[in-house]
């Protein structure tokens, strides 16, 4: 008994620590990035801009490079959910043994394959629009991330549980949607901020299909010898992906399941 | 309940059940026939590798039998949903496998959910289990496990296979991965709401001293599954069947013959020491001890639990200040449960000075002393018992 009280102690003052610690992120991130934004606006607003550089650095192009990035990320992290988290399912069943390194040798390809050269060929062989064509890269991408974590979560779940479940009487189905899944949800909520975090800093290369994003302008930037709108989109681009791990951070402490 | 045929048939029966994993030469289990009366514990224990998970996992069909079939309350039950099958048996395993995501209440209510009782019953009938297992429903109910310890999880596992009242409950080694002090607890304690709620019981271990003190019934197996004695532990530590289970019983058979019989069921002397509450005056004391003419006297606290030893000497110390009864003398240790097995209460004997523990009912009151004498005057009796019945049975073997 005096063991167990030790122990809830011990996790409470670790809990408290965590927390403040969690709470010091939620506040601390924005506010780094806010500086980072306000002192490049600053910076930018001192100069004297030339007329290509006015062209490529002004809020409506910022603005739209940046809901470009966003919707290509948001689309393609969908879609690798929509594929990866069944896919994982599915082969963490055992009538799945024999498919399953299979599978995941060809995730790892797609993983393995540099993400512009898989933009190029999906691009020139597939879809000819650039932010779909863009989509599909991303999400071939992102799958590998999402697929380990739903494997890994599903697997890492006690045998024991398992086995209590089906001796109790509840039918696999629910077995898996009411035990399995909870309980997997901590390890595939880390491989879902891993796809969303690529996925947003990747999309940058969907400029070279025009597909739009920051990269066009550090693409631009670069082309016409204008340091600072490379500048810009990077920090832009930068920004989001920062942003994005953020956003995952708090779904992750959000979604996990009380009693873990 | 109470047909005739309920009394007949066993409530669980196997015929012919046979578990053959493809690949291999030799069945896990190979074709056994066992029948499991009503109410009763029946104790699976064998060494490791006899399959005798395997058999218990076929019994609610985890593990799916290559032939022979399974017989619940008289019905052919092999070929039913096993799902609806396996909310009919309570299960209990040595990993407990409460949901780490969910409460006690709702780990407890998950087969009463399943079967669609509505929420008042669903909140009594937690209620009623952690009230039974000894744990404070207001304290426990909208905890987590990982918020109790080992012994309270354990715990919360028995009440949630008994949810649903299931006639019949399956156990694997339900107090394997507990301490010592903690196991024995939660073997009496479960003995105690077994004599209440009369469950037909199959519980796998592998440790003889368990099976023969949990068990109505052992029945020991040998490789496959093959039965080598299905008998009251009484009649196996008897007469072993065979040199198999001699083997498997070990050395120590007395010793673990003190297993089956309970403090209870031996003569506990009530009069033999002298008790005084604690509002007798040293005074008081003095006297009670002469007139017995013993060494000491039990001092009893005010719920009549006993507290302490107390000599002639100890009260010439306190210099007759009533006051100070309840510091005088020595703490009383060696104190067993009317319902602890013999093994139990020599051991705390042996730890005790004079020789002699106090016994104590349910409630933890004093209920007389038992002393070395009585124990060995048991051990007599059940020797001379032994000697009979093996004589009787030799003599029936020559007619």
């Amino acid at each position: 008994m005096t063991a167990v009280a030790v122990g809830g102690l011990d996790s409470r003052v670790v809990g408290r620590e965590r927390s403040l610690l969690r709470r010091l992120r939620y506040v601390g991130v924005p506010a780094v990035v806010a500086i980072a934004c306000a002192a490049m606006y600053l910076y930018v607003q001192s100069q004297e801009l030339d007329n290509i550089e006015s062209r490529i650095i002004n809020a409506r192009v910022i603005r739209t490079a940046a809901f470009e990035q966003i919707e290509i990320a948001l689309w393609a992290t969908a879609l690798t959910l929509v594929v990866a988290v069944p896919l994982g399912i599915a082969l963490t069943r055992p009538w799945a043994r024999r498919v399953t390194p299979i599978i995941i040798a060809l995730a790892n390809i797609g993983q393995g394959v540099p993400a512009i050269g898989l933009l190029f060929f999906i691009y020139i062989v597939l879809i000819r629009n650039g932010s779909t064509a863009a989509i599909l890269g991303m999400a071939i991408y992102a799958v590998l991330p999402v697929l380990r974590g739903t494997m890994v979560g599903l697997q890492q779940v006690d045998r024991g549980v398992v086995k209590a479940a089906r001796g109790m009487g509840m039918s696999k189905r629910s077995v898996l949607f009411r035990v399995e899944m909870p309980l997997a949800v901590p390890i595939l909520l880390t491989g879902v901020r891993t796809a969303l975090v690529l996925t947003v800093a990747t999309a940058v290369l969907a400029a070279f299909i025009g597909g739009g994003t920051f990269g066009e302008l550090i693409i631009g930037g670069q082309a016409q010898g204008r340091p600072l709108a490379v500048a810009v989109g990077s920090l832009g681009a930068a920004t989001l992906a920062i942003l994005a791990d953020w956003i995952g951070g708090i779904a992750e402490d959000l979604l996990r399941p009380k009693g873990l | 309940m109470s047909t005739a045929r309920a009394a007949s048939e066993p409530m669980i029966r196997l015929d012919q059940l046979t578990k053959h994993y493809p690949g291999q030469e030799a069945p896990a289990v190979d074709g056994i026939d066992l029948a499991v009366p009503q109410g009763e514990i029946v104790i699976l224990v064998g060494p490791s590798g006899c399959g005798k998970t395997t058999t218990l996992e076929m019994i609610n069909r985890l593990i799916e039998p290559s032939s022979g079939r399974i017989f619940l309350e008289g019905e052919d039950v092999t070929h039913v949903n096993p799902d609806h099958l396996r909310r009919r048996m309570g299960y209990v395993i040595q990993q407990i496998g409460l949901f780490p995501h969910q409460t006690i209440a709702q780990n407890i209510a998950t087969v009463p959910r399943m079967l669609g009782w509505d929420d008042k019953r669903v909140n009594d009938r937690v209620e009623e289990l952690l009230h039974l297992v000894g744990l404070d429903p207001a304290r426990y109910r909208d905890r987590y496990p990982k918020e109790m310890s080992g012994g309270q999880r354990q715990r919360v596992g028995v009440a949630r296979a008994m949810a649903a009242d299931p006639p019949v409950m399956l156990m694997d080694e339900p107090f394997g991965a507990t301490d010592p002090i903690t196991r024995e607890r939660l073997q009496n304690e479960f003995l105690r709401i077994q004599e209440d709620i009369r469950k037909t019981i199959v519980f796998v271990t592998h440790d003889i001293d368990e099976a023969i003190k949990m068990g109505d019934r052992i029945v020991i197996l040998a490789e496959g599954s093959r039965i080598a004695q299905y008998d009251t532990p009484e009649a196996i530590l008897t007469n072993p069947a065979s040199e198999f289970v001699e083997q498997f019983l070990g050395s120590g058979i007395l010793l673990k013959r003190l297993n089956l019989s309970r403090v209870e069921d031996v003569h506990v002397a009530t009069s033999e020491w002298m008790t005084i509450g604690p509002d007798s005056t040293a005074e008081h004391a003095r006297q009670l001890l002469q007139q017995s003419g013993r060494t000491h006297l039990l001092l009893l606290d005010d719920q009549r639990r006993p507290a302490r030893w107390i000599a002639e000497i100890d009260l010439d110390r306190q210099g007759g200040f009533p006051a100070e009864l309840s510091e005088a003398g020595t703490r009383v240790q060696a104190c067993v449960d009317s319902r602890a097995t013999l093994n139990d209460a020599l051991q705390e004997m042996l730890l005790n000075a004079n020789g002699v523990a106090a016994v104590v009912d349910r409630d933890g009151a004093y209920a007389g002393t038992l002393d070395l004498e009585t124990i060995i005057a048991a051990i007599r009796e059940m020797r001379a018992k032994a000697l009979d019945e093996a004589s009787s049975t030799a003599a029936r073997g020559v007619t």
